[in-house]
């Protein structure tokens, strides 16, 4: 029998990006809240000490802060006539553990989706017509720019995020990116200064008529108080940032931006290395009562709470409504049901140049050091006569020369033996890259459900992922890599390789940590698992935050917009749920 | 990297730092109105004990010092492997949490899945290397009447190549081929000449100074702007001074 424990205004289940930011808001406006977590307390002088900080094989190789497949695993495949193995490891993609989440160790590349994406399917139709999206699940979010953008500019000033505006109010901006929807200001510190190869990319493209900006960095520029009045300092571009935690608290993270506000309330409690095993529902399945957890002792303990919000990452959001029977979980066959529903990644490729005579100090690098072209992605460019619909970012960002795994070279050198060492040494300083990172359309049969055969070590089924690059984003990212292709001639580089994406996800190397949707936001209780305040249709007492929420994946990395959404959210439950608790949509 | 002290001792600090104000209903692990900051007290990493096997067999440290010294061999640019001490890098991995596959999933039914599915075996990486290498010394004294080490450099090269070209197949056991065994050492290989020093591989920082990577430095804010021109300065690991 779990121990039961005083209710609470609000129990918290995950404490890392969006669950900090539920803390924050929701305990400032007077609610008492707790927060579970089921990995350890970290903290930036203790657990990222800058001693020993940069050390590639604790953090990078063995991955010694994320999220350990003994804990949690899921299971994958292609398409539903195969059978789902366990990833053993986690490789494609790298959830976090503990305080902070995947926040702790990211990258910070800090996008805004474009109001195009959030009203995807007007704005398509409206272009083009609703006949060229047959195939693809695209659906609006049912909030607007409008609606949106103050939150997106919350997130930003919480962070400090270092950038260029490209629109504002309407106004186009020379330097920042044309195609970004309408901000209401500036970032709130400058770009990041920018070594050789951004430098040199941005020159390039915009020789060819392209738009380069900076990229939007949660790796400051510059030294920052935020509107909390937690201080941040100046990244030094020491080149351990995604996959590390930032010694320098200049990354921004739960951590960086919060914790220390938080951690002081009388009204907050967090209790760490405590999993949640599911939400409980009342008897007639539409209200949640408590939550159930068990703490690093094996202790069960039930925590009752009026209202439930999930944090735990969009995969592991979605785990924990299907595991507690929240919604109804989506069929690919009938198209029913939608939990599960709408399961995006990111569709990426790359270009890698290699010279002669010029010498990059890859190793000089951050998470978000870079500069970007926006001219491919989302809509920017007339699909007219095109055969596919989306696009992709098209990003020089020089994260690190970390020698075990950052050693590019030549095609055709050895990987070992006589003659790898000489390729090494002159792919290591001569060579650059920029990447496409492509948006991921949702289509019928990618989906997430409970796996039938696999389970974690409290004997519960892992999540089970069916995902494949759709043909519609195959089309887009072969068109990405031809613009790649051409964007590179006049580098001059000795040698230009480009990759192209093929069918059959593979779990095995890593591509990015961008799982979206699965508990899609939307104004269809039959389209959509959350309404447009990421509210549980069917339990209006559960919200569930994080990328689950999104309809589809941009061209963009996401948290940028789960930031937003989590900010948008509990404005949501604090000036509308706790005066009127209820449906905040009548369906 | 002793996982569990560090999560003992976090859940500790965490407790202890709580006490004041402890919820008297929930476990050891609650926080509230504090901030649990225990400045120095993380986890630095253990510099490997350089003397001695820990997990390897006398039969076992000769073959993979020579596989470590065809993969990464003695030349102008750079000592070979064993001088850098991969072997003994690999050594300690194995008799650690990389070893006993701490991280993984490795609950049953294991069933053998596709490529991109990743491993399925229901070895540990420690369990690999035993049958991975015994396998491999099987090979070399059917075809060639000798241990794997006891070949000549230009046949072991032909054994490695075979192995990673996939027309080579040891007798190993279903779900682990000969391709993973071989790319698992090649891997673990350049971890050790790659990772700083304190873990038993990469000594004299000669893999760093051989490519010009400047190791566990921290700032390069006086080098940002410094367009197309070497960094000047030598490389430097956690432990030591400039080397
Ligand atoms: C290497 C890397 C680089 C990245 N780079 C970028 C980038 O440049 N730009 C970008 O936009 N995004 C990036 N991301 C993604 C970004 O980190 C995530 O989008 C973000 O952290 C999501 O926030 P979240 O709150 O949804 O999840 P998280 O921050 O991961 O927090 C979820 C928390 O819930 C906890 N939890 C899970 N299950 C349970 C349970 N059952 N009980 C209790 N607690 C639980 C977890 O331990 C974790 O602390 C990157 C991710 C990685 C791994
Ligand atoms: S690159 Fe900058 S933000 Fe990233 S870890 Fe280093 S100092 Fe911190």
């Amino acid at each position: 029998m779990a121990k039961l424990l005083p209710k609470r205004d609000a129990v918290i289940i995950g404490l890392g990006w969006t669950g900090a930011i539920l803390a924050q808001q929701l305990t400032e406006a007077g609610l008492n809240v707790v927060a579970i977590e089921r990995g350890p307390w970290r903290d930036t002088p203790t657990d990222f000490n800058v001693a020993y900080m940069q050390d590639e094989l604790r953090y990078a190789i063995r991955k010694e802060l994320f999220l350990k497949p003994s804990v949690e695993a899921m299971t994958m495949r292609n398409t539903v006539a195969q059978t789902a193995m366990p990833m053993r490891d986690y490789g494609s993609f790298l959830p976090g553990d503990g305080v902070g989440g995947a926040g702790v160790h990211w990258n910070g590349q800090t996008w805004r989706f474009w109001s195009s994406d959030f009203s995807i399917r007007s704005h398509l139709a409206q272009r083009y017509g609703a006949a060229r999206m047959n195939g693809l699940m695209l659906q609006d979010w049912g909030v607007t720019w409008n609606e949106i953008e103050p939150s997106f500019d919350k997130f930003e000033y919480l962070c400090g995020i270092s950038g260029k505006a490209g629109n504002l109010k309407g106004r186009v901006v020379p330097g920042g990116n044309p195609f970004e929807s309408a901000r209401s200001r500036d970032y709130p510190t400058p770009p990041m200064k920018m070594s050789y190869a951004p430098t040199l990319f941005a020159q390039m493209v915009k020789e060819q008529g392209y738009h380069p900006f900076p990229t939007p960095s949660a790796n400051l520029s510059t030294a920052y108080v935020n509107p909390l009045g937690v201080r941040m300092g100046q990244c030094t571009y020491c080149g351990f940032c995604e996959r590390f935690a930032c010694g320098n608290y200049s990354k921004a993270s739960a951590q960086t931006t919060i914790l220390p506000v938080l951690m002081k309330k009388p009204n907050f409690e967090l209790r760490t290395e405590c999993e949640v095993l599911k939400v409980n529902l009342a008897p007639d399945g539409k209200m949640a009562k408590s939550v159930t957890y068990i703490d690093a002792k094996g202790v069960e303990y039930e925590q009752p709470g009026d209202i439930v919000v999930i944090c735990a990452y969009a995969l592991m959001n979605v785990r924990m409504m299907l595991l507690s029977k929240i919604g109804a979980q989506y069929d690919p066959v009938t198209g029913q049901g939608t939990v599960g529903r709408n399961y995006c990644y990111q569709t990426g490729s790359g270009a890698r140049m290699f010279f002669e005579g010029k010498h990059f100090n890859p190793f000089i690098g951050a998470g978000t050091l870079g500069q970007t072209m926006d001219d491919f992605n989302g809509d920017a460019f007339d699909h007219g006569p095109l055969d596919f619909l989306g696009g992709g970012g098209i990003n020089c960002v020089v994260t690190n020369g970390r020698p075990i795994s950052n050693r590019p070279t030549a095609p055709g050198s050895p990987r070992w033996g006589a003659g790898w060492k000489k390729a090494t040494i002159e792919g290591y300083n001569s060579s650059m890259g920029f990447s496409a990172q492509g948006s991921s359309y949702p289509v019928r049969e990618n989906y997430l459900d409970l796996d039938p055969t696999y389970t974690d070590r409290h004997g519960r089924p892992l999540l089970r992922i069916t995902f494949d690059f759709p043909d519609n984003d195959i089309r887009m990212s072969h068109f990405m890599s031809d613009q790649l292709e051409k964007i590179s001639k006049p580098f001059g580089a000795k040698v230009t390789t480009v990759s192209r994406a093929k069918k059959g996800w593979d779990a095995v190397p890593y591509q990015s940590t961008h799982n979206t949707g699965g508990a899609i936001m939307g104004g269809d209780p039959k389209t959509s698992a959350v309404n447009k305040y990421l509210q549980s249709w069917d339990v209006p007492n559960v919200f569930v935050i994080g990328a689950s929420a999104f309809a589809h994946n941009a061209g963009m990395n996401p948290t940028g917009t789960v930031g937003a959404l989590a900010f948008w959210a509990a404005q949501a439950i604090t000036t509308k749920y706790i005066k009127s608790p209820g449906k905040l949509v009548r369906a | 990297m002793s996982e569990q002290r560090a999560l003992s001792r976090r859940r500790l600090l965490a407790s202890v730092a709580a006490l004041p104000i402890l919820a008297a209903t929930a476990d050891g692990a609650s926080i509230s109105g504090t901030m649990p900051w225990s400045p120095f007290a993380g986890e630095p990493p253990k510099p490997v004990n350089p003397l001695g096997w820990y997990f390897f067999t006398p039969d076992e440290v000769v073959t993979i010092e020579a596989v470590v010294n065809r993969l990464i061999p003695a030349d102008n640019l750079s000592p070979g492997g064993k001088a850098s001490g991969c072997a003994v890098y690999i050594d300690r991995q194995l008799a650690g949490a990389f070893g006993q596959a701490q991280r993984l999933y490795m609950k049953g039914p294991f069933m053998p899945g596709l490529p991109s599915q990743g491993y399925q075996g229901d070895l540990t990486p420690a369990g690999r290397y035993r049958l991975g290498l015994r396998a491999l010394n099987d090979y070399a004294h059917a075809t060639h009447k000798r241990g794997f080490a006891q070949l000549a450099p230009a046949q072991q090269d032909a054994v490695l190549a075979g192995m990673d070209g996939g027309k080579i197949a040891l007798r190993l056991k279903p779900g682990f081929s000969t391709k993973e065994f071989f790319e698992m050492m090649l891997q673990n290989s350049m971890e050790g000449f790659f990772a700083d020093p304190l873990y038993g591989g990469n000594r004299n920082m000669a893999s760093w100074k051989m490519i010009g990577f400047p190791g566990a430095r921290y700032d390069y804010r006086d080098h940002i702007d410094k367009h197309n021109v070497p960094y000047p300065r030598p490389p430097v690991s956690i432990y030591s001074a400039e080397g």
